[in-house]
């Protein structure tokens, strides 16, 4: 197709989109912020896919205007927020549009008495906990890359090592407007905690990716900041059986005694070696009882001490890195632990694996420079171990040569209803097309 | 439905799973034909009693063969007539899906089948030290698979989270027939979280064959405190102390001075004389943790003017403070011929200004009203008193158990936080959410169930045709013209 025809064809839908944006912001067509729609740059591809027209609708409106809009062009649609993960799942089989969250910011109301937030989608998670410090209050997320927004953090799931106390986005999310593929807004939950009106459909769009509609607010459950904090550190040094033997034992150890808490990680490094740390959360006379016992409990090497670790919330890995997703029974973390180790042994690729012992969610991180063929090994065989504890292996991000070699997802059970679910949401298949499970 | 399509039905069930599993004769029928909300009777057309999840699947593909509606039932305790039958539809009830097939402490993890009596799983698991945390009042006779449905919470959910957070992995029979894997027993499994939209979802999106729960470790320590107030609002206010003060207790729950006479008269629970409110604080966890926080709530009462506070000694004294609460609803009974139990949640902070709101409505049409409640997290359980033998009574209670609904909407809050909207409240539903929600929220149930066949007539006032286009926008729903469903 010849470049003239592409431009003014673009040139023609960003006028359009401007108009359906400029309806709904109060100032007619003029007033719409330079900006707002533009052509896409180099920056904005979204997983090496180029994009079109950018555009950042400033409310709930814009967006539901933006959106029928592009419904009326038959455009393809990816939602970004802080980009702190765009590089996560496929790549979308085609784009035209990219929608952009980052005017949708900000706390609509902070109701503390209730321990209750609104927030608008694109609002950075860390500005909203600092938001919420001046009450002592704080939305239980942990944010391991940094610099991700609150719809964001929603659209992929994130979590982090507190999940262990506060859950996750599914436990903490008790309303939300959405709005459809069809620019249709709508709510589900509410402002309260406890509400059993109607589907859940916070739920449905926890972790979908932005396949189902674009989360503009957000109402979370809030909890106390907890006066004390400690972390107990334990190193096991024994390498091999003998060294996964001993974090089994130190797990079950902790998850049997009455310690409560806020978080249990593992930390298995490439070089060897396995770091358990707790974190303890309360009144600093609770929370100094329980580091005691927990020092007690875990033997002469546990350390307590008020600093976390340096690896601390973080994922295993860099930028350009595949990193994975590891999940199975409690029962069942030594053996994934134990699979990391040996398929960098019998590979050749060193393997690092962290995350949450004490919910059975662990990360593996794979360089960026390692064979592509042996990632690939390498991810079938954590998959063969995830399936035997009962869980999955996802690769959340990896290297093109990667990508070319696995199926990022894995198996998923009931994949059926979620195309159906999603056809109802998106009969047209705009909104991240093939970004999600089974090439939903 | 023409009964020939039954009759055929009922044999070919007859054949496929035994005589014993299905009913057909109308004495028998007639024992199914409300749940814990009597004031609905629906006769089903058949009654059926699958013993496996194969079993169970068998009859619903015969339900969409014959395109019959179908209906499931655990133990018919639900207080929203969400299991109330179809008249011409099938009645499935999960009572003979009652093993709990794996109790896994190492794992926090048991297996069940949806038959199975909620406080059955907490005792399968405390042998080894652990429980089952949602605890409606109805523990004892409820079933997993109805609380799954109802997304049913209890005094402890305050800290510990609603069934919907404890429960990972589900089997279902979809409305197509279908045995379907959802989640499993680690967490975050890859795609939608079909759990999480099945969960609450009444019935309306298939049968819960298999349920896999989260199991959580007794508490080291349970402190239990019972402390009487002159008002409703001193009790108010030191229940907002105590969550400003970071704490975040078990349960909080509150009973007015009407529901207190009623557990008296009932349970001789023997709780503080001239209370116009008392509070049953319970705090557990880590006993060095408990310790220093029940000191602190003890405080934050006496402070709030609570003029008696009684310290549970021991498990004996403990459970008689609960006793007065657990018996609260039954016990009204002893006070008023009949009575409504209504269900709306409010912010907690609006709670003084809605217990007054709710006194000045129930005083304008003198009918009584006694308020027991989840006072954490502002779950109200007003009990509307009526006598059914005096003209127009029961009509006025009615539209005041209505008109406290619409109080909680206004407030910000729901019209269900536990028993769930079912038959009953359906015609509500739309007070909340907007046309458009409630349509997006159809797109669910039609990905489910594109015949309308599962638990139909319930939660929606008004059925959407899965084939029908999308609806355009019908202008702005009342809410928002008034300026409250900006956000909701
Ligand atoms: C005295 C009393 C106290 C109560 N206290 C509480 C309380 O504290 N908290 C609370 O939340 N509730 C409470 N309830 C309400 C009720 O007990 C709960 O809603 C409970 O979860 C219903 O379980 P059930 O087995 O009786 O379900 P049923 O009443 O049989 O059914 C309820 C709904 O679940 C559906 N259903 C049942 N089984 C399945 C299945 N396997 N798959 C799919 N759908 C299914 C039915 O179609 C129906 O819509 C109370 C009820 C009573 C009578």
């Amino acid at each position: 197709m010849p470049r003239l025809d592409t431009d003014t064809n673009t040139t023609a839908q960003m006028d359009t989109l401007r108009a359906a944006i400029a309806a709904h912001d109060g100032s007619g067509p003029e007033g719409a912020e330079i900006g707002v729609v533009r052509p896409a740059g180099p920056a904005d591809a979204v997983g090496g896919v180029p994009a079109r027209i950018v555009a950042a609708p400033g409310s709930t409106a814009q967006a539901a205007a933006l959106l029928r809009a592009a419904a009326g062009l038959g455009l393809s649609v990816v939602f970004a927020g802080g980009g702190s993960r765009s590089d996560w799942g496929n790549p979308p089989r085609t784009l035209d549009l990219v929608v952009q969250t980052r005017r949708l910011t900000g706390v609509v109301e902070h109701a503390a008495g209730d321990l209750i937030v609104v927030v608008r989608a694109g609002t950075p998670l860390a500005e909203l906990q600092s938001a919420l410090a001046p009450a002592g209050q704080q939305l239980g997320l942990d944010d391991p890359v940094g610099g991700a927004t609150v719809g964001g953090t929603v659209a992929v799931n994130g979590s982090g090592p507190r999940r262990m106390l506060y859950g996750t986005v599914r436990d903490l999310l008790i309303g939300v407007t959405l709005v459809r593929a069809d620019g249709v807004v709508a709510h589900a939950g509410g402002k309260v905690v406890k509400n059993v009106a109607g589907y859940d459909l916070g739920k449905l769009v926890t972790g979908a990716y932005g396949t189902l509609g674009l989360v503009t607010e957000c109402v979370f459950r809030l909890h106390p900041v907890p006066a004390a904090r400690s972390y107990v550190r334990c190193r096991v040094t024994a390498a091999g059986a003998d060294g996964v033997a001993r974090v089994g034992r130190l797990l079950r150890t902790v998850l049997g005694a009455q310690l409560v808490p806020a978080a249990l990680e593992v930390e298995a490094p490439p070089e060897g070696g396995y770091d358990v740390v707790l974190l303890l959360e309360g009144t600093p006379a609770g929370v100094a009882g329980r580091a005691e016992v927990a020092a007690r409990l875990l033997g002469a090497d546990a350390l307590p001490g008020t600093a976390a670790p340096p690896w601390w919330g973080r994922y295993p890995w860099q930028p350009g890195d595949t990193g994975l997703k590891l999940t199975g029974v409690l029962s069942g973390v030594p053996d994934l632990l134990a699979a990391g180790r040996a398929a960098a042994d019998r590979h050749g690729v060193p393997v690092g694996v962290r995350g949450s012992a004490g919910t059975g969610v662990l990360y593996a991180g794979l360089p960026a420079a390692a064979d592509p063929d042996r990632v690939a090994r390498i991810v079938e065989e954590l998959r063969g171990a995830t399936a035997e504890a009962g869980g999955h292996a996802v690769v959340l991000t990896a290297p093109d040569p990667v990508r070319d070699r696995v199926d990022l997802w894995g198996p998923v059970e009931g994949l059926e209803l979620m195309r159906r679910v999603k056809h109802r949401f998106d009969p047209d298949a705009r909104l991240a097309p093939g970004r999600f499970v089974g090439a939903i | 439905m023409p009964t020939a399509v039954i009759e055929r039905l009922a044999g070919e069930l007859r054949g496929a799973l035994g005589d014993e599993q299905v009913i057909d004769d109308r004495a028998r029928l007639r024992t199914y034909e409300c749940d814990g909300l009597a004031q609905y009777r629906v006769v089903p057309a058949l009654v059926v009693l699958p013993r496996t999840a194969q079993e169970c699947a068998r009859v619903v593909r015969a339900c969409v063969a014959a395109r019959v509606p179908f209906v499931a039932r655990g133990s018919g305790t639900g207080l929203s007539g969400g299991a109330l039958p179809h008249p011409d539809g099938v009645l499935i009830v999960t009572s003979r899906l009652r093993t709990i097939r794996e109790v896994l402490p190492a794992d926090e993890r048991a297996v069940v089948e949806p038959g199975v009596i909620n406080l059955a799983v907490t005792r399968a698991a405390t042998p080894y030290g652990y429980y089952y945390a949602p605890d409606p009042s109805s523990q004892q006779i409820c079933s997993i698979g109805g609380n799954v449905a109802e997304n049913s919470g209890g005094a402890h959910c305050l800290k510990y989270g609603f069934t919907t957070n404890h429960v990972l992995g589900l089997q279902i029979v979809t409305p197509d027939g279908d045995l379907v894997r959802l989640g499993g027993a680690a967490p975050d499994s890859p795609g939608y979280d079909l759990v999480g939209a099945f969960v609450g979802s009444e019935g309306t999106l298939g049968i819960a064959t298999e349920v896999t729960v989260r199991l959580v470790r007794l508490p080291e320590s349970v402190r239990t405190l019972l402390a009487a107030f002159a008002t409703t609002d001193a009790a108010g206010a030191a229940t907002s102390a105590i969550i400003a003060a970071g704490v975040v207790p078990a349960a909080v729950e509150m009973m007015d001075a009407l529901a207190i006479e009623a557990a008296e008269a009932a349970v001789r629970c023997g709780y503080p004389a001239g209370a116009g409110a008392v509070l049953i604080v319970e705090l557990d966890g880590p006993a060095a943790e408990v310790e220093a926080q029940f000191a602190e709530v003890e405080r934050l009462c006496r402070a709030n003017a609570a003029f008696e506070i009684r310290i549970a000694a021991d498990d004996a004294e403990r459970a008689l403070f609960w006793k007065g609460r657990k018996s609260a609803f039954a016990a009204v009974g002893r006070i008023s011929p009949d009575y409504i139990v209504q269900d709306g949640v409010i912010p907690r902070t609006a709670l003084p200004e809605v217990l007054r709101r709710i006194g000045e409505l129930a005083a304008e049409r003198g009918i009584r009203v006694a308020n027991v409640f989840h006072a954490g997290d502002g779950n109200l359980h007003p009990l509307v008193l009526f006598d059914d033998a005096i003209d127009g009574q029961a009509e006025r209670a009615e539209e005041l158990s209505g008109a406290i609904l619409d109080l909680c909407v206004g407030y910000g809050g729901s019209i269900t936080g536990e028993h769930g909207v079912g038959m009953d409240k359906a015609k509500y539903l739309p007070r909340m959410y907007t046309d458009d929600d409630l349509d997006t929220m159809q797109l669910l149930r039609c990905a489910f169930d594109p015949r309308s066949l599962a638990n139909p007539g319930k939660i929606f006032p008004t059925p959407r045709l899965c084939g029908e286009v999308p609806g355009r926008h019908k202008g702005a729903h009342p809410l928002q013209e008034a300026g409250l469903a900006e956000v909701f």
